[in-house]
């Protein structure tokens, strides 16, 4: 919401004391740390891309149980998906109030993405938990090594972002006057969308798709390659 | 809000050591950086210097097979991210802020932590050396000879851990200068009027941020197989240690060309000054150096033509190889077409580049060698890769380094450098560099293997082995006439004057050293090589350019310098640090590594409670 208009003073719902958003001039119009998330986000998704690399290339390799269809619960992970994007929901109606200044909502709504995102880990923590108990640990087997790794990652990266919301909370309660601005809550969100997207992804590939794998008959990845190639081609 | 800020008072001083750990001053972080990579360039060139000594003659026995291991690794590792990507930081964090307009980078702290966290890093790796766990699976440390059951040395845990931590600087780095440079140039400098040596300070860092995160994972994975039992590279698990090559080649070849872009950038800059001509296809450099990032993602298994891939994937990498070429030769023949017809003055930085230009060449032309996958057969794993790695490392990188040092150094101290000493240098080097690294192609192709500790006698290698160590003494000896040139015209050089070059780009307006702001006033730029313009703008007026007058620093806000980047990278170091503890007994491992997050963790927490800039004024808006 630009305002061009210089002859008139600003409208009511924007404070006056309201920092402003762009604290410093930049060629492009985009304030630093907003163009700064946008390229660490570019970066972390070559980082989860390798991880999930590693998990199809790996998928049905395992040489010994437990296996995904031994272990997966989709429904459940289902409902943990749910959840994760409801928090997404919550965070948009977050980065809405702090742009309209309400600092009351933005607290309120901010909140709601907390406990959102803290009922996820809650499940993760729950399906970790129960894996170990069922015999699948971290050193068990390829099925193991890949899918900790790839969902741990996804898990801390979940956590970073509640104690990042926690912050912007407390900053919220203890100035009603406007801080965090509208651009702080701006770049915690799109922190936290990307972290649902990846989740997203996760979900299709890891329990949708690969969760059903039966043991080592799935063809590995480089053999699936070279029957598409063939099949296409020739 | 009550905080541990409010605790401490902000460091203040300009002066001495404290405002050397505590500065924020992209000039002065530039001159840290220049430091370190010295150092360690000199450390990387000595275990060189060992390898040399052993291999000068057949069957020598001045070190033992591991200690020639560790040699190799190590040397590797050092020149590639302790020595040449530190250089190439060297010249983003001097140059880029001046060349572009501004007063410093984007965010000067997070600069201050990526020299830090780069300086600590590069420590802990050599702190193996201390308790004699040196890593020795080589540079690429191929799976599974890094598995715990082949490598029973905390070596390559060092090598795992350190790599990370110097992972994380460069991302803060690449971070640092993406955002500097899309966002803080001068009014007027559009992206076609940025100098070259902006735009593939652009590129490699894209290239930076996009290649490390593949590189991190690998090294998780690698730590995790090590550390914690997983299975990527345990093939008794179904695990495949070819996954490994795949991702660390993936990372490895945008890499190369993170480490020769920069060096390209700075020969763009000082050919067409010394040559009194624009650049030659101005837009076809940049988007050759653009292409070149591109394709570097479509070339990483041309490392692993050996490995088995099979005819298709060997045939596809052939072809890619060869067309990423295309570009590289591109920008070579603009170079040649700037210098063509060019009033040419063939100072130490011109020499240094067409040095750069010729052995880049040769590098290039043996690349392509081996770019031909059937003929890579015959080379892979042998001395001729050696040779063509440091043609394009060291004839390439090195040389455009040194060109950029010599060039830049008038600009840097305020004062020149010894001409003569120069050329000396650049002779010397030269004749080492081709006398050490060319006789190799021979050996290469008569079958000496690489990464042999000794050799019998009697394979024909004495000679051309023996040829490269006496090199590399002259390569030694032209490195003493440098320093000795640099602090001998430190003391006694002559002042160097604004503009000693007659140079297009921005940071020559301002006075050598430039003062802590930069500039007194935001240039506006009307064109590409916007000096040149205002230049000549003023000799159509029949007047001259001095440098920029010095104003009163106060006057001028400037981002404060702070503690909290180098709390915060030394709390990530001590958090890497930690999981090297080996008493068997992880009691002690992860509370160490706790307190390693919590520093880090106090180091976030004040860094973001604190403003970028003390206010010089009391205004009512808080910050």
């Amino acid at each position: 919401m630009a305002h061009v208009d210089t002859t008139h003073a600003p409208p009511a719902h924007e404070p006056s004391a309201h920092p402003p958003e762009h604290e410093e001039e930049t060629t492009t119009g985009i304030n630093h740390r907003k163009l700064l998330m946008w390229v660490f986000l570019g970066s972390d998704c070559l980082f989860f891309g390798s991880l999930i690399a590693t998990y199809m290339v790996y998928r049905g390799q395992s040489v010994v149980g437990p296996y995904p269809k031994d272990i997966i619960d989709v429904p459940i992970t289902t409902i943990s998906t749910f959840v994760l994007l409801m928090s997404s929901f919550a965070m948009v109606m977050g980065v809405a109030a702090a742009r309209n200044g309400n600092q009351k909502r933005l607290v309120q709504w901010l909140i709601a993405t907390i406990i959102l995102g803290a009922i996820f880990i809650g499940f993760q923590v729950y399906e970790f938990n129960l894996f170990r108990i069922e015999g699948l640990r971290y050193e068990t087997n390829l099925f193991s090594s890949t899918f900790f790794t790839l969902t741990g990652f996804h898990g801390a990266h979940v956590t970073l972002g509640l104690f990042w919301l926690l912050c912007l909370t407390i900053i919220a309660m203890r100035n009603p006057a406007g801080r965090p601005s509208g651009l702080d809550v701006d770049i915690a969100g799109l922190y936290w969308h990307f972290v649902d997207i990846v989740w997203i992804v996760i979900f299709t590939l890891l329990y949708l798709i690969g969760g059903f794998d039966a043991g080592p008959e799935v063809e590995h990845a480089a053999v699936q390659g070279w029957q598409w190639i063939t099949a296409t081609i020739m | 809000m009550v905080t541990i800020t409010g605790v401490i008072p902000r460091p203040s001083t300009y002066t001495g050591l404290w405002s050397w750990l505590t500065t924020v001053d992209h000039k002065r972080i530039g001159a840290l950086y220049g430091f370190s990579a010295f150092i360690f360039f000199l450390i990387g060139g000595i275990e060189a210097g060992i390898m040399r000594l052993q291999l000068a003659t057949s069957d020598a026995s001045l070190v033992s097979p591991d200690w020639f291991n560790a040699m190799f690794t190590m040397h590797g590792t050092t020149m590639v991210f302790m020595a040449i990507m530190p250089f190439g930081a060297t010249f983003f964090n001097f140059l880029i802020p001046l060349m572009i307009g501004a007063r410093d980078v984007a965010f000067p702290r997070l600069n201050a932590f990526s020299y830090w966290t780069f300086l600590f890093g590069a420590l802990l790796m050599h702190a193996g050396f201390l308790i004699g766990q040196v890593p020795d699976a080589g540079w690429f440390s191929y799976a599974n000879l890094t598995s715990a059951p082949y490598s029973l040395s905390k070596g390559l845990d060092f090598w795992a851990l350190s790599l990370q931590v110097l992972g994380i600087a460069s991302l803060a780095a690449g971070f640092n200068f993406i955002v500097t440079i899309i966002n803080m140039r001068a009014p007027g400098m559009s992206l076609m009027r940025m100098p070259v040596f902006v735009w593939m300070t652009l590129v490699t860092s894209i290239l930076l941020v996009l290649a490390f995160p593949i590189i991190t994972v690998a090294l998780i994975e690698l730590t995790a197989d090590r550390q914690f039992g997983a299975n990527f590279f345990n093939t008794s698990a179904g695990g495949d240690p070819i996954l490994w090559q795949h991702l660390f080649w993936l990372f490895g070849h945008p890499e190369v060309y993170i480490l020769i872009l920069p060096a390209m950038g700075v020969v763009s800059e000082i050919i067409p000054t010394f040559s009194r001509k624009p650049l030659f296809g101005y837009p076809v450099v940049v988007f050759s150096g653009i292409v070149i990032a591109i394709m570097s993602w479509a070339v990483w298994s041309h490392h692993m033509f050996t490995v088995g891939l099979g005819p298709i994937a060997n045939s596809v990498f052939t072809i890619t190889t060869m067309l990423i070429a295309v570009p590289t030769g591109v920008k070579i023949f603009n170079w040649i077409g700037t210098m063509w017809q060019g009033s040419i003055d063939l100072r130490t930085p011109m020499l240094m580049a067409i040095g750069f230009v010729a052995l880049f060449i040769v590098g290039g032309l043996s690349g392509v060698s081996h770019a031909v996958s059937p003929s890579d057969f015959q080379q892979q794993d042998t001395y001729y890769i050696i040779a063509h790695i440091h043609y394009v490392l060291f004839g390439g990188a090195i040389f455009g380094i040194f060109a950029g040092i010599y060039y830049w150094y008038p600009k840097i101290t305020g004062k020149m450098y010894h001409e003569m000493l120069g050329k000396v240098h650049f002779w010397l080097m030269f004749v080492g560099m081709n006398l050490t690294f060319f006789p190799m192609h021979y050996a290469g192709l008569n079958g000496m293997p690489r990464r042999i500790y000794t050799y019998a006698e009697g394979f024909g290698w004495e000679g051309m082995n023996l040829l490269a160590t006496i090199g590399y003494f002259i390569i030694v000896i032209s490195l003493l006439v440098f320093i000795h040139n640099f602090f001998r015209s430190l003391k006694k050089g002559e002042p160097a004057g604004h503009d000693p070059w007659d140079a297009p780009t921005l940071e020559w307006s301002i006075s050598s050293p430039p003062p802590v702001y930069n500039f007194a006033e935001i240039p506006v730029v009307k064109g590409q090589d916007a000096y040149w313009i205002t230049k000549r703008e003023a000799a159509a007026r029949g007047e001259t350019v001095e440098g920029e007058a010095h104003v009163d620093s106060s006057t001028i806000h400037l981002p404060s310098p702070s503690y909290w980047p180098l709390v915060t990278a030394f709390g990530v170091a001590w958090l890497a640090g930690g999981f090297l503890i080996d008493v068997g007994w992880d009691y002690i491992r992860f509370p160490v590594c706790f307190i390693g997050g919590i520093i880090t963790v106090i180091g976030v927490i004040g860094w973001s409670n604190e403003p970028a800039a003390e206010e010089h004024h009391e205004s009512g808006e808080h910050h």
